[in-house]
């Protein structure tokens, strides 16, 4: 039983890194077409703030909190500035982007090399996060269950803004219909703009939170980047409630598979869910309809 | 010089060129050791000409093509510990197996022993599972993002699994130490020259089957695959086969050079085979012009040049200038280097234009050219269409 909850919390636990990975690009990926495999770059990016953060702030709790929006303006500001100088010019070609984009993944990695030097830097957990939390037995570690709450803090922040705010109203008009959106006189390009800015940033919130249960080195990013991607296959392209069960499932999936076989074939028994369930739902989880081939 | 292009002598005349080049000159200007590096590009430029036809022709962006160089490459490296541990070892298993294993060869080993098994493999296995990914993905049409990400997934895979058996596949140290190969010593120099004339070989014939190809009924259903794949689908074909075939094609070559990689470099390792590895052979086929059948080969070996030269002197600029390559080409000349006369020719008339009437700026982004190597705007248009 105990081995069962533990499992079961790594799963979890996993799932929730993914979700937070997941949901930038979700956004950014699903909503605007942009394949932005510097999307786990921004991640480390974020956990670097972490640790400048940190160096400056010694208290490792409050550092933590100052980090996190702190990393969400990282991720966000360089997410945009990704955006103004060369995918603006590229929404028609989604896969030019994918490449473009893996070359400034390639200079960011090199430049995190280059100031924070090749080895792993660590980022202190702060007092309270230490230790385990009992459950039905089971120890839970507060770390994780601290990314967990972070990652459904936003989600449901996402969600908020797409759902209850006039940005969210436009992002979601944008995504429907852009020529009708810029016809009732939305900006797209103010659109576009921000949308990749809260994707980026919560890739820079990701980054954060992942210092929390591993060390901080300048490809960071390749770990996640493209487990994230499968989640946002496997959810179907737009879609956040998609990305959430995806993210769930897939670390779940993993953390069984890992634990009955071995890390390595676990990984590879992934992929070939993915692959089996995109033959029974070729759009994910869930899809827009749309009369449109294809 | 544009009628003798277009005659047909001149696809024969190229390739005899190219022959005498690689077969006959290079042999002949160049040390030992620069041949066996030249023999390891060509390896890579083998690789380029499938992503040319896949993706330049094809459209199929495949991410994946480390995993096929894999599975060559490990292929023809077991037949080749296999081979020598009978040799010289005598007891017939391969030295790591010893330090890191049981001692005893696995059984998925065995059949690599036989030279004919590992030739056949090195051809089947990449079409095997190029066939099996291709039905899966594209009979579902699954396409654009969703194959590249899926390609991806299975580099990755494909790395973190072998780096996961140590006792098997040597982990993340990989197969190295051969001593020769199907019976010839790797060190004697005539057989160093032997197997870079092999790779010459094949990268000619590779080029020779692609050009045909593409001048073929396949070559031109492939392309309306890539512009238009909805129409070509009403016209009653059957987009997934074309694109499947493809694909297996391209995979097949992705094999061959690296079963001939091992032999020549020496070593194969995850590090070959993985996500950042797969990418790379990218650079290459963009840089010379994707859609084009020289293009893939001249801009892979040029980025091989660049990088040998670069990253041992400059390691950290190397990795700069790789980055701003993809950002730079990808981003501004998709077309690559072959659509430089094209770009200059637009950015004159542009000028002209300009000169006429003194404010008028045509948008960049509006490719006008309806001509054939323009994937710019080409490649791409069903995942426009879409959304």
């Amino acid at each position: 039983m105990e081995l069962l909850i533990g499992q079961m919390f790594a799963g979890l636990s996993l799932g929730s890194v993914l979700l937070l990975a997941a949901l930038g690009l979700s956004l950014t990926f699903g909503q605007m077409g942009v394949i932005n495999m510097a999307h786990g770059e921004l991640m480390m990016a974020g956990a670097y703030t972490a640790f400048v953060v940190q160096r400056s702030i010694s208290d490792a709790g409050v550092s933590l909190l100052v980090s996190i929006p702190v990393g969400f303006l990282v991720g966000g500001l360089l997410g945009l500035v990704l955006e103004g100088l060369l995918l603006r010019r590229m929404y028609h070609r989604p896969l030019d982007t994918l490449l473009v984009t893996f070359g400034v993944a390639l200079i960011l990695q090199q430049a995190a090399r280059d100031i924070f030097g090749a080895p792993s830097v660590d980022v202190r957990a702060p007092a309270w996060l230490q230790g385990n939390m009992e459950l039905l037995g089971a120890p839970i570690p507060l770390t994780r269950l601290f990314i967990l709450l972070l990652s459904l803090v936003c989600l449901a922040g996402l969600v908020l803004i797409l759902r209850a705010t006039p940005l969210g109203r436009r992002i979601r008009a944008v995504v429907l219909n852009r020529d009708l959106a810029e016809t009732s006189g939305i900006s797209s390009r103010r659109t576009d703009q921000l949308t990749f800015f809260i994707g980026s940033g919560l890739a820079g919130v990701a980054g954060v939170a992942v210092t929390l249960i591993g060390s901080t080195g300048p490809y960071l990013g390749t770990n996640y980047i493209v487990d994230a991607f499968l989640v946002v296959v496997a959810g179907g392209l737009g879609q956040i409630k998609g990305a959430v069960i995806a993210a769930f499932a897939l670390g779940v999936l993993q953390s069984v598979f890992e634990f009955s076989t071995t890390a390595s074939i676990g990984k590879v028994l992934i992929l070939v869910l993915v692959v089996v369930f995109l033959q029974l739902r070729p759009q994910g989880i869930f899809s827009l309809k749309t009369r449109s081939l294809a | 010089m544009s009628t003798f292009l277009q005659s047909r002598w001149a696809a024969p005349a190229g390739l005899a060129a190219g022959a005498l080049l690689l077969l006959v000159s290079a042999p002949a200007a160049l040390s030992v050791f620069n041949l066996a590096l030249l023999g390891k590009f060509i390896c890579f430029a083998i690789v380029a000409v499938g992503i040319g036809l896949a993706w330049g022709r094809g459209g199929m962006l495949t991410m994946g093509q480390g995993v096929f160089f894999g599975l060559g490459a490990y292929i023809m490296a077991m037949h080749l510990k296999l081979a020598d541990a009978s040799l010289f070892g005598g007891s017939g298993v391969p030295d790591f197996m010893s330090l890191y294993g049981s001692g005893e060869v696995p059984g998925w080993w065995e059949p690599f022993r036989s030279p004919v098994v590992t030739l056949a493999a090195v051809v089947l296995a990449p079409a095997l599972v190029a066939l099996l990914l291709g039905l899966a993905v594209f009979k579902r049409r699954v396409k654009g993002a969703y194959f590249a990400i899926l390609s991806q997934a299975l580099a990755a895979a494909f790395a973190v699994f072998l780096m996961g058996q140590q006792a098997t596949t040597g982990g993340s140290n990989g197969l190295s130490g051969f001593r020769s190969f199907f019976g010839f010593d790797l060190k004697d120099p005539a057989n160093k020259l032997m197997l870079y004339s092999v790779a010459a070989v094949v990268l000619l014939l590779a080029l020779a089957a692609t050009r045909q190809l593409m001048h073929s009924r396949f070559g031109e259903l492939l392309v309306a695959v890539r512009d238009q794949e909805e129409r070509v689908r009403f016209l009653g074909y059957d987009p997934a086969t074309i694109k499947t075939l493809t694909y297996v094609i391209a995979a097949v070559m992705a094999g061959i050079a690296g079963a001939l990689f091992v032999p020549i470099v020496g070593i194969i390792s995850p590090a070959d085979v993985g996500v950042i590895p797969s990418i790379a052979f990218l650079i290459g086929v963009a840089i010379g012009g994707r859609a084009t059948l020289l293009g893939p080969v001249l801009g892979a070996l040029g980025v091989a040049v660049a990088q040998t030269s670069l990253a041992s002197t400059f390691p950290s600029f190397w990795v700069y200038f790789q980055g701003l390559l993809f950002v730079l080409v990808i981003g501004f000349m998709p077309g690559g280097l072959a659509s430089l006369p094209q770009l200059v020719s637009r950015l004159k008339r542009r000028r002209i234009e300009r000169g006429g009437k003194g404010s008028a700026t045509a948008p960049a982004t509006h490719a006008p050219e309806p001509a054939h190597p323009a994937p710019a705007t080409a490649a791409n248009v069903p995942e426009e269409a879409s959304r």
